[in-house]
């Protein structure tokens, strides 16, 4: 994964890296990530009691993890729909969450900013935020699922994936679509083509009416709410589609990499 | 040595009724506990990351290190705990155990018996019959421990699963129901551990079957 890393953000050191990483974290996760050493993606699974060679555990842990997403892939329904709610069951105010803080969140000139478009499309053409706008939008009010276990209901509004995917002529039998972002340390997450193509899998614009605030992933964040947050990346900077697994900021740190919901 | 290995052998075929605790369940029971441990001490490192309530877990007493590696731990033993759960739920109906062994529960039974296990009057000489608040806790926490699957399941998937977590009362009280059950396990682990401590061959029974 570090070798993975290097090369897409080349000249990253990767222990300033987990500096500034290991700083914005919750203390606990910080206190874990320094007794983890220098590798940021090492997966030291077990505290105190050394009971099993940790090294083993882990592989046969990250086995399971990819058995998981097999199964996940077996339950996901694409026709299934997140349960929507009334706008007045909206979270107020909603949380901001990162592993950064507000204050280090990318600030993008909307003006100068254009979605690159790669990989196995037909159409490769950037698109500037005022051709996007002009795409049709949709509203919805969902959950948003956190990894660590809070949720909370938002409303996004913008243009389902799969219109815009059909648009650019993108090979939808490619395995995925694979999101680069702006946040520091070059947020990135791939996203399993069936997901992409979910009806409420969404190129998201708005939040709760107002053009997406910087908080929330201004310009343009994909919400996707048959997935975990972190699998809804904000900041995008490009979108490839692809049939190889690229591997993600958090996935290559051990959360499971489908984590539907 | 050998004599007495010959003897135990011709006393298992000669009495088969001698044997306690048949061998299928002190698997599932040594490996349930096993998982629920595993699930537990893990669970309590995923709760750190977002705290239900004004406490968190001691790392020391936790397993993964961190969110992601507490989240491998869950949803890995999650299988070893639901495979074999459903083995011992199969089982127990399949075999009649359950009706037998923890059916009736009464009532008077069970305040009988509490008042008896309180002044030490209840008899522990027939261990292959369970008293009625050995009936309770055992029917009560195989229940608790379908709610606190069910419950995670439905946390797991809740758009997949949406009806599940409907079923719960919405994803935020799933949340409370899979902790309260666990909470529920670890105070009867508390009290079974106990019980079996200050009844030792009730344990030999679990261990070795007799
Ligand atoms: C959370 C973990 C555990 C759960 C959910 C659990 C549950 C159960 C259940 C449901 C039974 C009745 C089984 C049947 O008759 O079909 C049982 C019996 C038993 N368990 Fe556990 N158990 C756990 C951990 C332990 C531990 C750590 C010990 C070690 C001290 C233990 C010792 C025993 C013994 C000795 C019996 C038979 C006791 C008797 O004759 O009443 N259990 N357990």
């Amino acid at each position: 994964m570090g070798r993975l890393r290097k090369l897409l953000i080349p000249g990253v050191d990767k222990k300033l890296l987990l500096r500034d990483a290991v700083k914005t974290m919750p203390e606990l996760t910080r206190r874990r990530f320094i007794t983890a050493g220098t590798s940021l993606g090492a997966l030291t699974l077990l505290t105190g009691c050394d009971v099993v060679d940790s090294s083993s555990a882990e592989e046969l842990l990250k086995k399971v993890s990819k058995f998981n997403d097999a199964v996940q892939a077996w339950m996901f329904n694409p026709d299934a729909l997140a349960p929507t709610f009334p706008e007045s069951m909206i979270t107020k105010p909603f949380p901001f969450n990162a592993y950064y803080d507000l204050d280090d969140a990318p600030e993008i000139a909307g003006a100068d900013w254009k979605l690159e478009v790669r990989g196995l499309v037909d159409n490769k053409k950037s698109w500037t935020l005022d051709e996007l706008y002009k795409l049709p939008q949709v509203k919805q009010v969902t959950r948003h699922i956190c990894v660590e276990g809070w949720s909370a209901i938002g409303s996004w509004t913008g243009t389902p994936l799969r219109d815009f995917l059909k648009l650019v002529g993108a090979d939808t039998r490619a395995n995925y679509v694979w999101f680069q972002c702006a946040d520091k340390d070059g947020y990135n997450s791939p996203l399993d083509m069936r997901s992409a193509l979910h009806p409420q899998t969404q190129m998201t614009f708005k939040f709760a009416d107002q053009i997406l605030p910087r908080a929330y992933g201004f310009p343009m964040k994909i919400r996707v709410p048959t997935k975990l947050g972190f699998k809804n990346p904000k900041y995008v900077l490009s979108m490839e589609v692809t049939n190889d697994y690229k591997g993600g900021y958090w996935e290559d740190q051990g959360y499971n990499s489908f984590s539907g919901s | 040595m050998t004599s007495l290995a010959v003897n135990d052998h011709q006393a298992e075929t000669a009495a088969p009724a001698k044997v306690i605790q048949p061998v299928w369940v002190r698997i599932v029971h040594w490996t349930n506990a096993f998982a629920m441990i595993l699930m537990i001490m893990s669970g309590w490192q995923i709760y750190n990351a977002s705290p239900l309530f004004g406490f968190t877990f001691s790392r020391s007493i936790t397993l993964g290190g961190w969110l992601g590696g507490a989240l491998l731990w869950h949803f890995a033993a999650m299988w070893l705990l639901m495979v074999n759960g459903l083995t011992y739920l199969a089982l127990g109906f399949a075999t009649g155990r359950f009706r037998k062994k923890l059916l009736p529960i009464t009532p008077g039974g069970v305040i009988a018996d509490t008042k008896a296990a309180l002044t030490f009057k209840l008899s522990h000489d027939d261990l292959s019959k369970y008293n009625s608040v050995q009936k309770l806790l055992y029917a009560g926490i195989i229940t608790v421990g379908v709610v606190i699957v069910l419950s995670g399941l439905s946390m797991w998937k809740p758009v997949q699963l949406h009806w599940l977590v409907a079923l719960f009362g919405g994803y935020d009280f799933a949340r409370y129901v899979h902790f309260t059950c666990m909470a529920l396990i670890v105070v009867f682990l508390v009290i079974h551990v106990a019980l079996a401590l200050l009844v030792p061959k009730s344990l030999r029974a679990m261990l070795i079957g007799r």
